[in-house]
């Protein structure tokens, strides 16, 4: 009879510590999900809705038959702007990634690996890093000065090479050039520091033998370094292509209302473009839904890919 | 005699080659960085200089540029702005020290959560982190906007600034939570059993013990998001009609909308002001910077 008792005073501790300790997980937990349902989810939702509406100024939901209409006039090119903004992004997300990956691949190598000495290459790390560390809108106005056909250096650059009277902002393709670098600087440093941190993370060993057998440094890097780089490699594509999918502002802020006319309008300026310039919100939302539908196939492969550990551990290499 | 002169050879040949190798990388390293240089450089000169600078010679010294931060900023006889350069300084304070101030509460309760307890949807939680990188920018601007119109918030000066604030916060906590969770993974277990067996509550321990322990983590992400909140342009720019709230982002938007091809100068010192949190960062924590590895919802 005691026994029991005691028994059950322990269930009912037990039950009790575990109602405390229910409690305090959802206490710290809510503001955390809060966000995530209003500024994540409802958005996400109402996006999607929004999307089979033509919603303008009077923010009506006025639904569209069929719904999917605004989807079909994306597919079926119904608005004449969609091929040459398509091919802008094409064009953009694919050249910056090859600054944003491979190049940033090699800057991540040489300025760990072949720039042996520590303070140098942090000095350079560090200015690389700047880009990333500007504001948008300064970044914006560097650009703005460094290409402006009176006073700019690019100007004057271009004229050694005989490109007189090119408007490198306006004129088709200098202008689509300076889109991707001036992305380009931007991604390069977060790739940059994600592959030299991997390189510190290769046992050292594994260097002495190959100098050892009077290995170049060359060759260190193409049998020793690069295949082990395979995965952070894979990892920082897959996360700037999706960065890059999204990205606008810096276009935005460069190229304020000149976009579609310099050959500078990619998929997401042209959905904040259609939602508030021309107050297409139904319209842009779909545009909005198009990058989310192709990014979510893009993560579910990579989870194919990597499997979910190794896309939440970049920079471990295996040995 | 043939064997001295091809060892000779031989040395001279890998002296070449390593002269050219380090060429190779310095090149690949250091050449893209001079537009760069070129750029913050005049960034600085133009500042005090009163004519237009080509390259990096400054033209007119001067400290006239610096006018606006007494005197109202003109353009065509008329003010630019209906407020004093020094309100839109506390606006911008106001979005990022609020920023900072939610993401730290939000990412510290939640990372700790995360971290130490095992909870139905701890997974699908820690997958929704990646897979919130697949929504874009673009989309939260379009939806918001409807909900904060619909709501009756959309142009409505403070209200409006408050609600900028908080889907800032919003949209940055996800990282900086994950960030701090890797912070409190690395806290010892047993400092906390020691703190509840001696008859700490959880609450307490959290607070007492585990919170003083990440203090780097919580300056951090502090920083981070501080800096983050001081930069935001795009919720401003799109939100925030009411002129007397505008930040410095959105100010020097519209002063480079005036003032270019006329007066870098302006310009350029209007923005070295604005860079100089970022510089203030950037000098403090070089050493850490390049080492710890951001999320990046940047391209």
């Amino acid at each position: 009879m005691d026994m029991r008792v005691s028994f059950r005073r322990i269930r009912t501790a037990l039950a009790k510590e575990e109602f405390r300790r229910a409690v305090f997980v959802v206490a710290f937990l809510t503001p955390f999900l809060v966000t995530l349902i209003v500024i994540y989810g409802l958005p996400s939702l109402l996006c999607f809705l929004m999307s089979l509406t033509d919603m303008g100024l009077n923010f009506q939901f006025n639904w569209l038959t069929p719904p999917w209409y605004n989807y079909i006039k994306i597919i079926q090119c119904e608005d004449p702007y969609i091929p040459e903004v398509f091919y802008t992004t094409l064009l953009y997300v694919g050249a910056t990634l090859l600054i944003n990956s491979p190049f940033a691949l090699v800057l991540g190598i040489f300025t760990t690996y072949n720039i042996r000495r520590e303070n140098l290459s942090a000095v350079l790390r560090l200015l690389w890093f700047l880009p990333r560390m500007t504001p948008v809108v300064i970044y914006g106005l560097l650009w703005q000065w460094f290409a402006d056909p009176y006073v700019g250096p690019l100007a004057k650059i271009g004229q050694i090479f005989g490109l007189r009277d090119v408007y490198w902002l306006l004129d088709k393709p200098y202008s689509q050039i300076l889109m991707i670098v001036v992305n380009g600087y931007v991604g390069a440093s977060w790739g940059m520091i994600i592959f030299s941190s991997s390189v510190k993370c290769i046992p050292l060993e594994l260097f002495y033998a190959a100098k050892v057998d009077g290995a170049s440094d060359w060759a260190v890097i193409k049998n020793i370094i690069l295949p082990l780089l395979k995965w952070p490699m894979l990892f920082v594509t897959a996360w700037q292509t999706l960065s890059l999918l999204g990205s606008y502002v810096q276009i935005l802020v460069i190229w304020d209302g000149h976009a579609l006319t310099s050959g500078t309008e990619v998929w997401s300026l042209y959905s904040y473009d259609m939602a508030f310039r021309s107050y297409e919100f139904g319209y842009s939302a779909a545009l909005a839904m198009v990058i989310v539908v192709v990014a979510l196939g893009l993560i579910a492969l990579y989870f194919k890919i990597f499997g979910f550990r190794r896309m939440l551990e970049p920079s471990r290499v295996e040995v | 005699m043939s064997k001295v002169s091809t060892y000779r050879e031989a040395v001279v040949k890998a002296k070449v080659r390593s002269i050219v190798g380090t060429l190779i990388v310095y090149g690949v390293v250091c050449v893209p960085l001079v537009p760069l240089l070129l750029m913050y450089g005049w960034l600085i000169v133009q500042a005090f200089s009163g004519r237009p600078v080509e390259w990096l010679l400054p033209n007119q010294p001067t400290l006239g540029n610096w006018y606006f931060l007494t005197k109202p900023i003109e353009f065509g006889g008329t003010p630019l702005f209906p407020v004093s350069f020094w309100r839109l300084v506390l606006n911008t304070l106001m979005l990022a020290l609020g920023t900072a101030g939610l993401v730290v509460v939000i990412a510290s309760l939640a990372g700790y959560a995360i971290s130490r307890f095992d909870f139905k949807g701890r997974d699908p939680l820690l997958r929704s982190v990646v897979i919130l990188h697949s929504i874009p920018g673009v989309l939260f601007l379009i939806a918001l906007m409807y909900l904060l119109n619909s709501l009756g918030i959309y142009g409505k000066g403070l209200l409006t600034m408050i609600s900028v604030i908080i889907i800032k916060a919003g949209i940055e906590s996800p990282m900086y939570t994950w960030m701090l969770k890797g912070f409190f993974d690395s806290v010892p277990w047993e400092l906390e059993w020691a703190a509840l067996v001696d008859g700490c509550s959880r609450f307490k321990a959290w607070r007492s013990v585990v919170m003083p322990l990440i203090f780097p983590g919580i300056a951090a992400v502090s920083v981070f998001a501080f800096l983050s909140g001081w930069e935001e342009f795009i919720l401003v720019y799109t939100y925030i009609t009411d002129e007397r709230y505008f930040t410095l982002s959105v100010a020097l938007d519209r002063l480079i909308g005036a003032f270019r091809f006329i007066n870098y100068g302006v310009l350029a010192a209007f923005g070295l002001f604005y860079l100089i949190p970022a510089i203030i960062f950037f000098i403090l924590t070089q050493k850490y910077l390049t080492t710890l590895r951001i999320i990046a919802y940047k391209g």
